[in-house]
């Protein structure tokens, strides 16, 4: 199978999973594009999260061509965006042709799977969070940054909440540290 | 119409809910979609799968040529040519965002500073995600009647789901752990036998 039709495949199907918003997906992304095609490393993919969080935009599409574009350039990155997007967009055109929106809200069937469906999703975002925090090495002495970025961007308080003014601290806080590591190096004598 | 779309994608940081204030105000402002319209298409994009901004953008675009032509383009067509318009706009601004800055950083890959900025970067984006599920555990989720006995059912599912997601189990022979999607639908199975 060309990788093409791989890379389409595997986007539309996390595309028809993502319920409540594009963190979902990431347990989805995780299994698929880390642990089953070997796409991108564990630790790579911490990284592609912060590019497709800080530019604006619809997130799980961003991913999707993030993650594209890292196999086969622009073309994989358009390929796995429509693959992504297709699935929502015909049925949400399904739904607006031949149902009235009555007919979906008020649907028991319906709401009780959601009942189910949401409590697990919330389970799906908590198990990438162990996963990567593993993956990334973190220690007791450097895990209170997530906890604090999680703690503050839960409270919903204006712009301490943002997550871009989070993406920013983190990247900052990782420039400066790298700056004075360099200097103390160079401050200290050659070893004889 | 068009301009409103590209400013949301160019501007929807975050994604999702946080996008969906932005959108309220440029297409229920101007008199689109009414008000009651919104909030039945917000309903709908969080019912369905997909993602809510892609789900929010097809719906509108969809039914907007109809309420701002006073009916005369109220036609599968120009439904059809509205939604296509609404879900491109959204998505292809931010596409070109994503291309270039996903190239800036592989050329400058083995610089210092990206490398720096990248690790201190990674425990933030876990607290993120952290975050998100932390904001996603509220009464809406685990009990929108506020009954005892649903919150205490949400929560098994919430721990069943985790277990299965997380641990590794022998599977023909095989170590590994339970695919997320099944996991959705098998706990969609249980919400289905729970409360219907």
């Amino acid at each position: 199978m060309g990788i093409y039709r791989q890379l389409f495949l595997t986007f539309f199907k996390i595309g028809a999973f993502t319920f409540g918003g594009g963190w979902a997906m990431i347990a989805i992304i995780e299994k698929e594009v880390v642990d089953r095609h070997h796409w991108i490393r564990k630790d790579e993919f911490l990284d592609l999260i912060a590019i497709a969080q800080s530019v604006p935009g619809v997130l799980a599409v961003n991913f999707a061509t993030c993650i594209g574009d890292r196999l086969k350039g622009m073309k994989g990155g358009i390929v796995a965006a429509i693959g992504t997007i297709l699935p929502s967009f015909l049925l949400i055109l399904a739904i607006a042709i031949f149902l009235t929106p009555e007919s979906i809200k008020n649907n028991r069937v319906l709401s009780a799977i959601f009942m189910g469906i949401r409590p697990a999703v919330v389970a799906l975002i908590i198990a990438p969070v162990i996963t990567t925090a593993k993956s990334s090495k973190l220690t007791l002495s450097t895990a209170w940054i997530p906890a604090l970025a999680a703690i503050m961007i839960s409270l919903n308080i204006g712009v301490i909440s943002n997550p871009i003014t989070w993406i920013a601290i983190g990247g900052a806080g990782g420039y400066l540290h790298w700056e004075y590591t360099r200097r103390r190096i160079r401050k200290e004598p050659p070893a004889a | 119409m068009i301009w409103a779309y590209l400013k949301i994608g160019i501007f929807g940081f975050g994604g999702g809910y946080a996008m969906l204030s932005l959108v309220e105000r440029s297409v229920v402002g101007p008199g689109w979609i009414s008000e009651q319209m919104f909030t039945d298409i917000v309903a709908i994009s969080q019912m369905t799968p997909g993602p809510i901004g892609i789900n929010s953008a097809t719906y509108i675009g969809y039914v907007a040529p109809g309420q701002v032509s006073g009916g005369t383009l109220a036609s599968p067509l120009w439904g059809f040519l509205g939604s296509l318009l609404c879900t491109l706009t959204v998505t292809v601004p931010s596409f070109f965002l994503v291309i270039k800055a996903s190239h800036f950083i592989r050329k400058h890959n083995e610089s210092g500073v990206i490398k720096a900025i990248f690790a201190g970067l990674r425990p933030v984006l876990i607290g993120l995600i952290a975050s998100a599920a932390i904001m996603l555990m509220n009464w809406e989720n685990f009990s929108p009647d506020h009954d005892t006995r649903t919150l205490v059912s949400s929560i098994a599912i919430c721990i069943t789901a985790f277990c299965l997601v997380y641990f590794k189990i022998n599977i023909r022979g095989k170590r590994r752990s339970m695919h997320p999607i099944l996991v959705i639908c098998l706990m969609g199975l249980a919400g289905f036998i729970l409360y219907y």
